[in-house]
């Protein structure tokens, strides 16, 4: 029963993945989609095609440079340190937290009436917000910065996780003894090993940031939006016919990401030779300069994140709040009131698909790492290029053949198929999670349990899960935080039908109540958080007479 | 009995043993790390490394082991650390290996072995508070009162302190001798090997 699901679960990972590009490929040729005429030279003629394009990838590279340089500064001007110790705690939490709702929430801070402008409007008596276009500004800054936020803490714990395997403190400290400063001797000997080791989520990150629809369509620009919001706008569009054209966008923006990558991979190499010429010029950096910026740039960014939180938990309970007061003017349980019970109803339903994916990401990845356990079967190095290749493949680019090709074969939109597009997800965070606690399971136990009579299944459901409950449990709580952020899928594959707290946040964004957003954004926040919370908690709670079971 | 058995990886042979230990007596397997003990104690266990090949015959009670499952051969093991299951208490972790009974006959069973090892009342306790010492009397009452049919040592003395050690050995031997079963013991302190008292193979 275990043998077959390795192999099945890389048919999950692949499988809709390649699937997903056939449904997109035919339509952008003709095929598929009765009524489309000509879909390439529709979209290749849209006149929003070139700034589209250009404003997605410069915000894309901009955001991956931006987020990997703040976790390199801080990753090397402060681990080990008091501070460092402070930081990683505030930003753990803001992994969790969907890039939504994150969005939703520096929205609020930093658009023209926001938060943020409310202090000099305070100080120097404006009377109106002032007329610049910080949010959703033209050429996607806002977007970019956005994006640094969400992504650096996420790149900053991956790193993290790395530095064990790399020995980074040993070759700090000869780094050191032979005479470099600690950002320059960190940046010298430690980041090539860990940039390695990272390599992989990095491009996720450049993807992600060149591609995603929900981040975009709250801070990105609006005429015309990047491509990857414009392509989901055909695909929702009630003209049928331009789902071909949104097909050919998404290979248009498949083909430019690529082109990215290959350029990002060149200049991997061409920072390798730079970083070799500084190595043998024996020069150093400015080190305070440099550990102060790192510090700022990384605690202003999780306090972006974190203030916007608070902008949508104000704006929820605010009575009269006008411009420029820096406080509502009373606080109020009515928005509550009349939001509430319809958010806590679709958090309801978005909890029932988030635990199905998580529970069927679970059975796979436990299945996978068992079969792996008992006979060897794994699938190698291709293997762990296998999980990412759904984070790597832009979701603009197959998702919507994923809707096309199931359609062609009868199969609407509809809660199963995105329960589905979930899972592909889902699947490779739960397993990246997991996978190193159960590998690092002390086989010998299973040894001693088989000499006492017990058959491996015994094994596994009494003692090697039982034992794993806490790395179980924060897989699990990573599960249901991925799939409570899923904008896309849920809205392609459910055809705009199904409804999450994502798609609804979203979709209200634009709307400019700022009450049921800050309802909807902070319903998104808790959904993702509070499983968290419980994989601390339950843990703590029933192993509290078992001191072998705590840190791991 | 180890009926002429050598254990190769990549072609090259690891190590080969052709030996008999009588119920009651200590078969003990001596060499430095790397000589493939540990090895040769999986091939008992049923749990080799697919990366080795294995030749010859185990047989236990005369009857070949070859293609048993690790729970159905009923071979008991305990190494250098105790291995407490974490997640359950000290009476939980005895029980582990009871078969059958009635609830009250296996807690009757629980206390009494934990009496044996001046343990009394300590079947509610978590292992993570019991001292190595102890811990190390457990595991020894955990392989036990599974009733094996052979009790495999890996280095169980090597983590002990000096007092301990000459105290658990005693313990461990006089145990298996009273259990009858064959015992194959790994290790590369020459005063184990003494004080099990049987043949001796160094590798």
């Amino acid at each position: 029963m275990l043998r077959p699901l390795p192999l099945l679960t890389a048919g999950v990972l692949a499988g809709p993945v390649a699937f997903g590009l056939l449904g997109t490929v035919l339509p952008a040729f003709g095929l598929l989609v009765p009524e489309a005429e000509m879909p390439w030279a529709q979209a290749l003629s849209w006149p929003g095609l070139p700034r589209a394009l250009g404003v997605a990838i410069l915000s894309g590279v901009l955001s991956t440079l931006g987020a990997l340089t703040i976790a390199t500064l801080i990753l090397a001007g402060w681990h080990g340190t008091r501070a460092f110790a402070w930081l990683e705690r505030a930003l753990s939490p803001l992994l969790a937290v969907p890039h939504a709702a994150a969005a939703l929430g520096l929205a609020f801070l930093i658009a023209p009436s926001g938060w943020i402008a409310r202090v000099p409007a305070t100080l120097l008596g404006w009377e109106r917000a002032p007329d610049l276009l910080i949010l959703n500004d033209p050429w996607g800054l806002s977007l970019a910065a956005g994006l640094v936020a969400k992504e650096m803490p996420f790149l900053l714990l991956m790193m993290l996780a790395a530095l064990p395997q790399v020995q980074s403190r040993r070759r700090l400290r000869v780094a050191r003894s032979l005479g470099q400063g600690r950002v320059a001797g960190w940046l010298k000997a430690g980041f090539p090993g860990v940039y390695a080791q990272v390599r992989l989520p990095v491009l996720v990150v450049l993807v992600f940031g060149i591609t995603n629809v929900d981040v975009a369509v709250i801070l990105g620009p609006n005429t015309p939006p990047t491509l990857a919001v414009q392509v989901a706008r055909w695909m929702m569009s009630p003209d049928l016919s331009l789902r071909a054209v949104a097909a050919a966008g998404g290979l248009i923006l498949l083909f430019a990401t690529l082109g990215v990558l290959a350029l990002w991979l060149l200049g991997e190499r061409i920072a390798g030779r730079l970083g070799l010429l500084w190595v043998r010029s024996g020069r150093g950096l400015p080190e305070r300069r440099a550990r102060g910026a790192g510090l700022l740039l990384a605690g202003t960014s999780a306090t972006m994140v974190l203030a916007g939180l608070a902008a949508l938990a104000v704006w929820s309970v605010a009575a009269r709040w006008s411009f420029p007061d820096p406080m509502p003017e009373a606080l109020t349980l009515r928005s509550w009131s009349r939001f509430g019970p319809d958010m806590l109803a679709v958090a309801g339903d978005t909890m029932a698909l988030a635990a199905l994916a998580t529970l069927a990401s679970l059975v796979l990845v436990i299945g996978c790492l068992e079969a792996e356990h008992r006979f060897g079967l794994t699938l190698g190095q291709r293997a762990l290029s296998l999980l990412y290749l759904p984070l790597l493949v832009p979701q603009v680019a197959f998702l919507p053949g994923l809707q096309l090709l199931p359609l062609a074969l009868g199969i609407g939109p509809s809660w199963p198929l995105v329960l589905a597009g979930h899972v592909v997800f889902v699947l490779p965070y739960v397993f990246l999670s997991l996978a190193g606690p159960f590998r690092a399971w002390d086989a010998r136990l299973a040894r001693v349990g088989a000499g006492l009579g017990a058959s491996r299944d015994r094994v596994l459901w009494r003692l090697r899960l039982p034992m794993l409950t806490g790395p179980l449990l924060t897989a699990a709580a990573i599960g249901l935080a991925v799939s409570v952020g899923q904008y896309l899928p849920t809205l392609l594959l459910g055809g705009g039908r199904v409804t999450t707290l994502v798609t609804e946040a979203v979709a209200l964004a634009s709307g400019g109540d700022r009450r049921a957003v800050g309802i909807w954004g902070l319903g998104q926040t808790l959904a993702a958080l509070l499983p968290f919370a419980l994989a601390l908690l339950v843990p703590a709670l029933v192993f509290r007479h078992r001191r072998g079971m705590r840190h791991g | 009995m180890l009926d002429r058995v050598s254990i190769a990886r990549d072609g090259t042979t690891l190590l080969s043993v052709d030996a008999t230990v009588a119920p009651g007596e200590v078969l003990t397997l001596m060499g430095p790390s790397g000589s493939g003990k540990s090895t040769l104690l999986d091939l008992v266990m049923g749990d080799l490394s697919p990366a080795f090949r294995a030749t010859g015959r185990i047989l236990l009670d005369g009857r070949d082991l070859a293609g048993l499952p690790p729970e159905a051969r009923r071979i008991g093991i305990l190494y250098q650390d105790p291995l407490l299951f974490p997640h359950l208490d000290v009476g939980a972790n005895l029980a582990f290996g009871l078969r059958g009974g009635t609830r009250a006959a296996r807690q009757a069973e629980v206390a009494g072995a934990l009496a044996e090892i001046g343990l009394e009342g300590y079947a509610g306790r978590d292992p993570a508070t019991l001292s190595g010492g102890q811990a190390a009397r457990v595991a020894l009452m955990r392989v036990l009162l599974a009733k094996p049919r052979a009790l495999l040592l890996d280095e169980p003395f090597s983590k002990l302190d000096a007092e301990r050690r000459a105290q658990m050995r005693d313990l461990v031997f006089s145990r298996a001798r009273r259990a009858g079963v064959p015992v194959l013991l790994v290790t590369h302190d020459a005063a184990d090997a003494e004080a099990a008292g049987g043949e001796v193979v160094r590798l």
